[in-house]
């Protein structure tokens, strides 16, 4: 039993004094040092040591109050060089600009999708005021955001050699400014959208009949569907989870290590805020193509608020009977009485 | 033409904090920035090493590369310069630096920066060289009065080495032979993507 146990002590004394020495090793080098006076060789070891030993950053104590600086090398910065200048280009490339390509071969395809019924002339309001303005807050500042946001990301490659550099600046610095200005709206809007339209964008047993039909983009029946069909449901979740995304990373961008205090934590959002940009910027420009050029009759719903008839009995057949529901219960108040009935 | 670095011996360095004082004074710069610091790794512990670090002046600058209005220019001495008239204080090239070279003076509401400012290898900027207007923006323009950088110049010990990059390489290998260690060119490989070169 003794035996057993100084065995597994002594075991245990070894891992110890091997865990110490491998601690110990960068301070160790300087010794190294002294037994091999190769000019070269030895440096590259005993950076590379260092560099592993400190998982990539090189810090240590200073003496001037910002402590960020500390940090003596980074070598994340050759990463984040090359995220920027080729893996978001093309990201973008392929998103923005594949998208574009989709909407303009299914507009050749598909053409303008018609009301079938023709329309009625009758209309039905689809949407009050304050969502109307909502939405278009959350639009027109999205708008304005991904124009200048695109300028950052690509502006220096497409407008810099258009205007030349001063105009290009001035410009820039414009763009800066509205960036980080209309971020409060933009959130404000996402925020309002989701607390207005979440009751009706719950995802539910039609959504599924809906999309095994194929949609009212690629099939060409008419499932039925409640206020929000499954199409319009997942563009709905992807601005208020992307949007939001977008907004979080962006708030963290615009008050610096304030929120989040390291320089990798800084460089990740500075990454997710353009992908999870670009991937929005192309969602919504198939939701720009739908609601207007794309559907005859679909802009009106956030234009007047009041839609066709028809249209809304084919894309939207639950929500329009459960609307009609409504005013078909409507009873006369007690003691009226037909005209004329004395 | 020459390649101009800066080579910090760090088994030189004594974390006097000269070159600091003698770049602040000499380019009037401004409180809490800072072109040029000093790190001490290991304080306290064996194998402590003071290196004094400012902007590498990279090949293939990172700051460049991801500046989104193309700010930054290479002068034929390989200085990394730029111009405060063209910058917009985005900050990218702080994230992208690997040596925390861009400092930013802090103005105005949230946290706007102003026009970054970095270390000018004492090359001032895009204006005419040794004018008032440069100095107001970029501090003094030494190179073009064939001078070295300050902070190199003054260093007591001759740890931080600046001028053409063969021959500050090669002054360097000539001590590590001599006393027979030495612990690198730090932040050489991250800059220029090689090492010194006996």
């Amino acid at each position: 039993m003794t035996g057993l146990t100084r065995t597994l002590r002594r075991a245990f004394a070894g891992t110890m004094l091997a865990l110490a020495l491998a601690i110990a090793a960068p301070g160790a080098t300087t010794p190294a040092h002294a037994q091999a006076p190769a000019p070269s060789a030895p440096a590259q070891a005993s950076e590379q040591m260092l560099f592993n030993y400190l998982q990539g950053d090189v810090r240590g104590r200073i003496t001037i109050p910002d402590q960020r600086a500390a940090t003596l090398i980074q070598p994340e910065g050759r990463e984040f060089q090359h995220f920027w200048r080729t893996t978001l280009k093309w990201i973008g490339a392929i998103a923005v600009g594949g998208m574009l390509v989709v909407l303009v071969l299914f507009y050749a395809m598909r053409g303008k999708i018609r009301i079938d019924g023709g329309p009625s002339g009758r209309t039905i309001e689809r949407f009050n005021g304050f969502e109307r303005f909502v939405h278009w807050l959350t639009a027109t500042t999205f708008i304005v955001l991904g124009i200048t946001g695109l300028n950052i990301s690509f502006g220096r490659e497409l407008l810099l050699p258009l205007m030349g550099p001063e105009a290009f600046t001035t410009w820039s610095q414009w763009g800066k400014l509205a960036h980080n200005f209309l971020a409060f709206p933009f959130t404000l809007g996402i925020l309002l959208m989701l607390v207005i339209w979440i009751r009706d964008n719950i995802p539910g047993a039609t959504d599924v009949r809906w999309f095994a039909e194929g949609g009212g983009l690629i099939g060409h029946g008419h499932p039925p569907a409640r206020r929000f069909n499954a199409g319009q449901k997942i563009i709905f979740w992807s601005v208020v989870l992307g949007g939001g995304a977008i907004a979080v990373t962006g708030f963290i961008l615009m008050f610096p290590f304030q929120f989040v205090t390291t320089m990798s934590g800084m460089q990740l959002a500075t990454q997710l805020h353009g992908v999870i940009a670009l991937v929005m910027i192309a969602i919504i420009l198939a939701h720009i193509y739908i609601g207007s050029l794309g559907m005859e009759g679909a802009f009106d719903a956030m234009g007047s608020g009041q839609v066709d008839l028809n249209w809304a009995k084919e894309h939207h057949s639950l929500w329009v009977e459960e609307v009609m529901a409504g005013s078909r219960d409507a009873r006369a108040p007690t003691g009226a009485r037909g005209a004329g009935a004395d | 033409m020459a390649r101009m670095k800066f080579l910090c011996d760090s088994d030189r360095c004594i974390e006097c904090n000269a070159c600091v004082t003698a770049c602040k004074n000499e380019h009037e710069v401004p409180w809490g920035i800072n072109r040029r610091r000093v790190v001490t790794i290991n304080d306290g512990k064996p194998g402590e090493r003071s290196i004094s670090m400012a902007c590498m002046h990279c090949t293939d600058a990172p700051c460049a590369a991801v500046c989104p209005v193309d700010c930054f220019y290479t002068t034929a001495d390989g200085v990394v310069l730029h111009s405060k008239d063209l910058c917009i204080g985005c900050g990218y090239c702080f994230y992208a630096c690997p040596f925390g070279a861009p400092q930013y003076p802090r103005l105005g509401n949230f946290g706007t920066r102003g026009k970054m400012d970095k270390c000018t290898y004492c090359a001032g900027g895009p204006e005419a060289d040794s004018t008032q207007a440069e100095y107001a923006k970029y501090g003094s323009n030494r190179l073009a009065e064939g001078k070295l950088p300050l902070c190199a110049e003054m260093c007591s010990t001759k740890a931080l080495l600046a001028g053409d990059g063969d021959i500050i390489a090669q002054i360097y290998a000539e001590r590590v032979t001599r006393r027979g260690y030495g612990s690198g060119a730090w932040g050489w490989r991250t800059a220029y993507k090689e090492m010194t070169t006996g």
